[in-house]
């Protein structure tokens, strides 16, 4: 029975079946349009964010990390002092996410009945800075700070020995709140990896207020208000980011290749990952004639779809799927817009292309360090 | 809730508030800070007593080129750290024995950890790898079992011959300058390197025929 458990688990924790299945299961949960929104409700989904729902999931997460203590192989990665934060991570990330969740379907189902949201029937809406905030603050550091010295007499920093160039560890990880970055570099090029997408991320938080000229939910939850923006957002944090950590802690092994979770950590696991780049497969696997000398005539297919992905599908997207978007938003806040979306939706596609066709770069100039 | 000034908690509606249909009949809270601040005083007149307006510049001045001074003392010694008194750096060419110590087929790794290359040997000349991944530079292991470079921070994955075909590595491993010394031991010079991309590894200098 356990061990039928845990081979289920170390197949459906292949990257392919869990992101698939997650980005699946996450339009349902969090329904972007009215179809999505049908089966939401037909499905009774939202049970999750009942207090049901909640205890559900704990308990879930709880049996599944208990039953994990008892594998040799689960239980080493997570006792391991570096990944304590990420499995708090993993049930605060749910606790928060339950909080605004339950709050806005409540306030969803006021605002169906013509009523105002909860948040206006406080009494103490205002509070003042001296006394009230301060001593929520205070306490609120004194928590911290005992948790923090009971954590650091309970687990030892993970140190390791001193230095060397000359041998990295096996596998070398980041710190845990850059194992999505990590991830990221796998897929593309350090330049894009460590530099495009990392302030792309930023500037596309900073553009939040700018874009989302949406005037409602300000100052209290709501979903159905809000049914574009939140979907966006907690895709890019809940898939790109949190999921991307927990792949790279509990997924990735030596030689940085992949393991289910209660897999042995074999360090001799074959894993046949020979990647080519889009020029090769189009001349070579296709056409069966040599790659073309020319750099530009080499990589000419991978440049029209790169094009093709950034300056034909927002005018199509436009006229489509984000026709309402469009005309509130004006050209230029679309355009930005539209472009900070398929720069995210990037990621999972370049992942996609690697897990699936083995595909290494749609463009691959290493003459010139210019890889896609 | 406010507190009024007498300390006792006083009730709003704020759903009216943030309705914006009706005007609030008691003082909002700006209003009574506005208020206080205007009784407040700030011991006016106090400055033009102690210091005059030429004395404060003078000041201003003095004080500008004390911060300038350090700052600029600050950039110097950061500046200075760069280039520090001794460098453990080893030596960038050295010997690595005679071609007889390295059989065909055979991947050398002792020289990874003191000098960063991989010594291999073919059936027809010896090359000298670099040790550096040209991902983001991780020293990749030799993996014997698989005949193959595999890369721990991001699984890039190179042939023997240094070429890349797994992970996200966009070029090849780089070769080093290799030549015989009159001692008829090995010298490598790392210094020039060989990058396949550029068509460098045609280089009789870049491999050793044996
Ligand atoms: S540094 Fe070697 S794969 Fe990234």
């Amino acid at each position: 029975m356990m061990e039928g458990f845990k081979l289920l688990v170390n197949t459906l924790a292949h990257p392919t079946i869990m992101l698939t299945a997650g980005m699946l299961v996450f339009l349902f949960f969090f329904p972007p349009n009215d179809w999505f929104e049908k089966w939401n409700r037909r499905l009774h989904l939202n049970f999750l964010w009942t207090k049901k729902g909640f205890y559900f999931v704990i308990i879930l997460m709880v049996v599944f990390f208990l039953i994990g203590l008892t594998d040799p192989n689960f239980s080493l990665i997570i006792k391991k002092p570096d990944n304590v934060p990420i499995i708090g991570l993993i049930f605060f990330v749910f606790i928060f996410l339950w909080i605004s969740m339950s709050q806005a379907l409540k306030n969803d189902k006021l605002i169906d009945a013509g009523e105002k949201p909860e948040e206006y029937n406080d009494p103490e809406d205002k509070v003042l800075v001296w006394p009230d905030l301060v001593y929520i603050e205070f306490i609120a550091l004194i928590l911290c700070m005992s948790l923090l010295l009971i954590w650091s007499i309970g687990l030892d920093a993970p140190l390791e020995g001193p230095a060397n160039p000359a041998d990295s560890p096996n596998p070398s990880k980041a710190p845990w709140y850059f194992l999505g970055l990590q991830e990221m570099l796998v897929y593309f090029d350090p330049w894009l990896a460590g530099v495009v997408f990392p302030s792309l991320i930023l500037f596309g938080l900073m553009s939040i207020p700018f874009l989302d000229t949406n005037p409602k939910g300000g100052g209290y939850y709501s979903y159905k208000q809000r049914r574009l923006a939140i979907p966006i957002f907690l895709f890019g944090w809940m898939i790109l980011w949190v999921a991307l950590i927990v792949i790279g802690t509990f997924l990735r092994g030596p030689n940085w290749n992949f393991f289910g979770p209660f897999e042995f950590w074999d360090l001799h696991k074959l894993v046949p990952l020979t990647n080519i780049n889009l020029s090769e497969i189009i001349y070579i696997k296709w056409f069966s004639v040599g790659l073309p000398e020319n750099i530009l005539v080499r990589e000419i297919f991978g440049f029209l779809i790169v094009f093709g992905y950034f300056l034909l599908l927002p005018p199509l997207l436009a006229k489509t799927a984000f026709k309402k978007l469009h005309q509130n938003l004006g050209n230029f806040k679309f355009g930005l817009f539209i472009f900070l979306l398929l720069f995210m939706l990037s990621l999972p596609i370049k992942m996609y292309l690697r897990w699936l066709f083995n595909l290494k770069y749609l463009i691959a100039i290493p003459e010139f360090f210019f890889n896609i | 809730m406010i507190m009024n000034e007498e300390g006792k908690k006083e009730q709003t509606v704020s759903g009216n508030e943030l309705g914006q249909d009706s005007t609030p009949t008691k003082p909002t809270l700006k209003e009574k800070v506005g208020k206080k601040e205007a009784s407040a005083s700030i011991g006016k007149g106090t400055f033009e007593e102690e210091i005059s307006r030429r004395s404060f510049f003078s000041w201003l001045t003095i004080a500008w080129i004390t911060f300038s001074i350090a700052t600029g003392a600050f950039f110097t010694m950061i500046l200075r750290f760069m280039f520090p008194n001794v460098l453990f750096e080893p030596p960038q060419s050295f010997k690595v024995g005679y071609p007889k110590d390295y059989t065909v087929g055979q991947v050398d790794v002792r020289w990874k950890r003191k000098h960063g290359i991989w010594m291999v040997r073919n059936p027809e000349y010896i090359y000298a790898l670099s040790t550096i991944c040209t991902h983001l530079g991780c020293t990749p292991n030799w993996l014997l079992n698989e005949q193959k470079f595999k890369c721990p921070c991001h699984g890039s994955g190179f042939r023997k011959s240094g070429i890349n075909f797994e992970g996200p590595a966009p070029r090849p491993l780089e070769r080093f300058k290799i030549l015989l010394a009159d001692d008829g031991r090995i010298l490598v010079d790392k210094t020039k390197i060989f990058q396949y991309e550029k068509g460098q590894w045609n280089d009789p200098e870049s491999y050793l025929v044996v």
